[in-house]
């Protein structure tokens, strides 16, 4: 673990800010296309996050729910549930691509 | 390595003819995906392409990478159109310089099923019933996962 992993782990156990971003039928749906939520004790996944956000109830319910394809990407990559989040981090949840 | 995320039009043969001056080049192997009046039973009217910003491009790069890692190719372009498009329009434009067409067809081929299913594009289409989110297709994950098991050539 080197200076810059141990300041993240620092910083997850206080405070901090991740970015979230929707796009498509999320953006619509949510009725929002950005957000700034804070990091809290034991939000430290995907997961985690998306758990928050369906508590939210109605649409979030709905649409972050197991029912739905949702797709999600950490700092512009494709990640997974478990994929870790911190401090700085952008997150961004949409339907499956259909570009092309 | 050219990558290009634009609302308007492109020349497939400007843009072809701008990829030709290696003299190792002996293949140029282009795709052009088209906008469709029928989608799944419904008249489309008009389409409108959304995209991730940053993560576009990053996406695409990554593709092109993985192509390069495992055929032998000397240039690479990507054209993707985003905004309101109307069938017959083109979306997108792939070509792949190589020193045979083997390798060339092939790479072109990998890159469009992975942007298929990596790049994050979203097409929402106009019909006569209203707009509808076009919903990914199980074939486009087929067409990207045989890729899977193949060698390196």
């Amino acid at each position: 673990m080197d200076n810059s992993d141990l300041a993240k782990g620092f910083a997850h156990a206080g405070t901090g800010i991740v970015t979230v971003l929707y796009f498509a039928r999320l953006r619509e749906a949510l009725g929002r296309d950005t957000e700034q939520i804070a990091l809290q004790p034991g939000l430290r996944t995907v997961e985690a996050l998306r758990d928050l956000l369906r508590a939210r109830g109605g649409a979030w319910e709905v649409e972050l729910g197991a029912a739905k394809p949702v797709r999600v990407a950490v700092n512009q990559t494709m990640a997974r549930l478990d994929s870790v989040i911190g401090p700085g981090d952008e997150i961004a949840f949409f339907p499956p691509v259909t570009g092309g | 390595m050219r990558i290009r995320i634009q609302q308007e039009d492109f020349d497939v043969g400007a843009e072809i003819a701008a990829m030709r001056g290696d003299r190792r080049i002996g293949a140029l192997a282009a795709f052009v995906g088209l906008v469709r009046d029928i989608n799944d039973g419904a008249q489309v009217q008009e389409l409108t392409l959304e995209h991730y910003p940053g993560m576009t491009e990053k996406a695409l790069a990554q593709i092109v990478e993985q192509a390069q890692g495992r055929w032998k190719i000397m240039d690479v372009k990507i054209i993707h159109r985003v905004g309101t498009l109307r069938p017959t329009d083109q979306i997108v434009f792939v070509a792949v310089a190589g020193a045979h067409r083997g390798e060339a067809f092939a790479a072109c081929e990998f890159i469009m099923d992975y942007l298929k299913t990596q790049a994050p594009f979203w097409k929402k289409e106009q019909t006569p019933e209203g707009q509808r989110w076009v919903d990914a297709r199980a074939s486009d994950d087929t067409a990207a996962e045989r890729w899977q098991g193949t060698e390196i050539r």
